[in-house]
C-alpha cells in the first residue's frame, strides 16, 4: 500500500478500509495528516465518491447494455421459433429447426454433477485448511496449490482431460458393461469438478477460519471432540458462506466452454444417461457461431446465450435468496 | 503509485504510435476460412517480402469471414463454402468467387494395424446414417476382400464445431445418399443420427486414436501430417481412389463453370478423389464502394493475380492441392472481371 497514493483518498475511506487491525496506528497518521489538508481533502474526497458512483452505475449499465443487445439480437430467433425455442428437443441448423432443451438439460447436469463432485473435495480441503492445518509451509503449499488450479487455462483442462480422464473413464465403463463412450457428460462433470475446487474451497477456508474462537472454545469445554466442534459449531457458522462459495463455482460451471467441450461427446440430443454424449449452451455457441450463416442460425445462437444468462442469473438469485434466510437465522 | 502510472501512459502512447506507422504501409486485410491459412500465411508473407505489401488474413471461419465480406470490414473474404443466397442477397453486389486451392476430407478409422480399407459411398453414408454398426458386417467385408475385420462396435466421430470440411463431406454423403438427402442434408453444422462430436480436426483424430473401432473424417492434410491411417474411396467411375494431392486436383477435371462456383464432391473425373474441394478468395466484383481508392483496388488484383500464378509453388510443399490449368484460366478469367467504377483493373 502506497501511503501517498492512500492519503487523497480521505478519511472516511481509510478508517473504512483499516480493518486489518496491525496497521492501526499508520492509519491513525493518514487520518491526521489528512485532516491538516482541511479544504482540498474535502475536494478530492468528493471527486472521489462521484468517480466511485460512475464506475457503480457503469457496471450496472454494462449488464443492462449486455442484456438489452443479448435480447435484440436474438429478436429474429425469438419471433420465428416461439416457445418451441426452450421445449424443443431438435437442433438441426440444415432444416433450421432450432430446439434447445438438450443443451438447457446437458448444462444443468454436468454444473450440477460437478458441483456434487467437487463439493465433497472442496469441505474437506478447507476444513483441512481452515481448522487443523491454519499455519506452517505444508499448509501455505496446499493453499497455493489448490488457488493454482484457478488460474490453469481452460483449454488445458481440456487437453488433460482428453487424453487422461477420458482413456479411464473409459476403462472403468468397459469394466462395468457401459457403453465404452468415454466423453460425455461424467467425463465433463469430473473435469469441471476440479476446475472449481478453488472457487468454493478458497472462500470456505476464509469463513470456517473466521469463526470465533470462544465458540469452539465453548464447545470443547463442555466435552465436544473435534469432530463434533467442526459438525455442530464451525459447519452451522459458516453456512452461508460455504453456500456463497457453492454459487460462486457454480457460476463457473455453467459457464465453463473449453474444458468441456472438448470431453462432452458433443450430442445434439438429449442426454439419457450421465454416461451418453450431450452438449451444453455455452459448448454449442462456441462450436457452431464462426461458422454460423443464416440471420435465424445466428439469431438462435444468440437467443441461446441469452437463455444461458438467464439460468445463470436465476440461479444466483435463489442462491442469494438462500444465503440472506441463513444468515437471518444465525 | 505515480510513476507506474506514467510508464503505463507512455507505453500506451507507444503502442499507438506504433499502430499508426503500420497504418501508412500499403495493407490488405482478408478474413475467413481456417482450412486454407497456414498456406496463406506462407504465401502473404513471401507476398509481403516481395512487393512490400502487408496482407492480414484472420482465420475466423468461412461463415465469419462471409460475414464480415458483407458488412465491408475486409479487402477480401476467405471461404470453402459458396456464399448462400440469403447471403449473397444480403451482399448487395456481385461477389466472385476466386479459387485458390483444394482440399479434401478423409475417412479415418481405428482399427487394429491400420489396414487401408476400400469404401463405397453407400457404405459411408450408411454408416453415418447408423445403419451399419458393425465392423464385421457383410457388406463392409464384401469391399474388402482379403482383410478380416473384428466384430468390434463402429464409434463415429465427427466434428462438432461448424466447420468447412463438415460441409464438403455432407455435401458428398447428400450427393451419393439419397436417404442422406432427406433426412440430413449439407451444411457447416448438422443434425448428426449418430456418434460423437469433436471440436476442430485435432478433437477427432484425438478421439478416433483413442477408440478402437471408431470411424471419423478430418482433412486430408491433417491426416497426413499425423500419420492417421485413411480409406480408399470408390468413386464415381467405379474406381477405388486412395486421397492424395494429385487424386485431389485430378477432382478438378470436370466442366468448370465461368464463375467456379462448383462442388468437386462426387467428381467425374475417372481418377478423381471424390471427397474434394475448392477454396476460395471473395472479393467484390466493383471494388469501388465504400470511399475506397482506386490504389488499393489495384493492390488486391495484383495479389490474387500472383496467389493464383506464382503463388501455386507454395500449394504442394505444405500439402495442399494446387488449381489445375484449366482452373487457373478461370481464376485469371475472373480477376480480369473486377473493375473500379465500371472499368477493368488488371492489364
Amino acid at each position: 500500500m502506497s501511503v501517498s497514493g492512500r492519503m487523497e483518498t480521505g478519511a472516511g475511506m481509510i478508517s473504512r478500509t483499516a480493518g486489518t487491525g496491525k496497521s492501526l496506528s499508520r492509519d491513525a497518521a493518514m487520518v491526521y495528516s489528512g485532516a491538516v489538508r482541511g479544504s482540498r481533502n474535502l475536494v478530492s474526497e468528493a471527486a472521489f465518491r462521484r468517480l466511485l458512483r460512475l464506475v457503480g452505475v457503469a457496471v450496472l449499465l454494462l449488464l443492462v447494455a449486455i442484456l438489452a443487445s443479448l435480447f435484440v439480437a436474438s429478436m429474429p430467433a425469438i419471433a420465428r421459433n416461439g416457445f418451441a425455442f426452450l421445449t424443443g428437443t431438435v437442433w438441426d441448423p440444415v432444416a433450421a429447426r432450432f430446439g434447445s432443451l438438450p443443451f438447457l438439460v446437458g448444462t444443468l447436469m454436468t454444473s450440477f454433477l460437478a458441483l456434487l463432485i467437487s463439493l465433497v473435495f472442496s469441505l474437506a480441503v478447507s476444513i483441512f485448511l481452515g481448522e487443523y492445518f491454519r499455519r506452517g509451509i505444508a499448509s501455505s503449499l496446499m493453499k497455493t496449490v489448490v488457488e493454482l488450479l484457478a488460474g490453469i487455462p481452460s483449454v488445458i483442462y481440456g487437453f488433460w482431460a482428453l487424453f487422461f480422464l477420458v482413456p479411464a473413464v473409459r476403462f472403468v465403463e468397459t469394466k462395468t458393461g457401459i457403453i465404452p463412450y468415454g466423453v460425455g457428460i461424467l467425463a465433463a462433470a469430473l473435469v469441471l469438478s476440479i476446475m472449481i475446487i478453488p472457487y468454493s474451497a478458497s472462500l470456505a477456508r476464509e469463513v470456517i477460519g473466521l469463526v470465533p474462537a470462544d465458540l469452539k472454545e465453548a464447545a470443547f469445554s463442555l466435552g465436544a471432540t473435534r469432530f463434533e466442534v467442526i459438525r455442530k459449531v464451525v459447519l452451522p457458522y459458516a453456512r452461508s458462506g460455504l453456500v456463497a462459495g457453492v454459487l460462486l463455482s457454480l457460476g463457473r460451471a455453467l459457464g465453463e466452454t473449453m474444458a468441456v467441450t472438448m470431453v462432452i461427446g458433443n450430442s445434439n440430443m438429449l442426454p439419457k444417461d450421465i454416461f451418453g454424449p450431450a452438449n451444453t449452451m455455452a459448448s454449442i455457441i462456441a462450436n457452431e457461431f464462426s461458422e454460423a450463416t443464416g440471420a435465424v442460425y445466428m439469431a438462435s445462437l444468440i437467443e441461446i446465450a441469452l437463455v444461458l444468462f438467464i439460468v445463470t442469473a436465476v440461479i444466483n438469485i435463489i442462491g442469494k435468496i438462500v444465503i440472506m434466510k441463513m444468515s437471518v437465522e444465525t | 503509485m505515480r510513476k507506474l502510472m506514467k510508464l503505463f501512459l507512455v507505453l500506451a502512447l507507444l503502442s499507438f504510435s506504433v499502430a499508426g506507422l503500420a497504418a501508412d504501409q500499403q495493407e490488405l486485410t482478408g478474413a475467413g476460412a481456417t482450412f486454407p491459412y497456414p498456406l496463406y500465411s506462407k504465401m502473404f508473407d513471401v507476398y509481403s517480402k516481395e512487393y512490400g505489401v502487408k496482407v492480414n488474413y484472420q482465420a475466423i471461419g468461412s461463415g465469419g469471414g462471409i460475414r464480415q465480406l458483407i458488412n465491408k470490414t475486409v479487402d477480401f473474404g476467405g471461404s470453402d463454402a459458396i456464399v448462400g443466397e440469403e447471403e449473397a442477397k444480403s451482399a448487395g453486389a456481385q461477389v466472385l468467387h476466386i479459387p485458390t486451392c483444394a482440399g479434401a476430407v478423409v475417412v479415418t478409422y481405428n482399427l487394429l494395424g491400420s489396414p487401408d480399407i476400400r469404401l463405397t459411398p453407400e457404405l459411408i453414408a450408411d454408416v453415418f446414417l447408423g445403419k451399419i454398426k458393425k465392423w464385421d458386417d457383410p457388406r463392409i467385408a464384401a469391399a474388402n476382400p482379403g482383410i478380416k475385420l473384428a466384430a468390434l462396435p463402429i464409434t463415429v466421430v465427427h466434428r462438432s464445431d461448424g466447420s468447412g470440411t463438415t460441409n464438403i463431406f455432407s455435401d458428398y454423403l447428400s450427393k451419393v445418399s439419397k436417404e442422406w438427402k432427406e433426412k440430413v442434408g449439407a451444411g457447416t453444422a448438422l443434425n448428426w443420427p449418430v456418434g460423437l462430436g469433436a471440436k476442430g480436426n485435432p478433437g477427432v483424430a484425438g478421439l478416433v486414436k483413442q477408440t478402437p473401432g471408431s470411424f471419423g473424417y478430418v482433412e486430408l492434410i491433417y491426416a497426413l501430417q499425423n500419420k492417421m491411417p485413411y480409406a480408399l474411396l470408390r468413386n464415381r467411375s467405379g474406381n477405388f481412389v486412395r486421397p492424395t494431392l494429385g487424386s485431389t486436383s485430378t477432382a478438378m477435371n470436370v466442366t468448370l463453370p465461368p464463375d467456379m462456383k462448383v462442388s468437386l464432391t462426387d467428381t467425374d473425373a475417372p481418377d478423381g478423389y471424390p471427397i474434394a474441394g475448392l477454396t476460395w478468395i471473395l472479393v467484390y466484383k466493383e471494388q469501388a464502394y465504400q470511399g475506397r481508392s482506386e490504389a488499393k483496388a489495384r493492390e488486391l488484383v495484383r495479389l490474387l493475380k500472383w496467389m493464383t500464378h506464382e503463388g501455386q509453388k507454395y500449394c504442394e510443399p505444405m500439402q495442399y492441392a494446387p488449381l489445375s490449368k484449366k482452373a487457373t484460366e478461370r481464376a485469371e478469367a475472373l480477376i480480369g472481371s473486377i473493375t473500379y467504377n465500371g472499368k477493368g483493373i488488371m492489364k
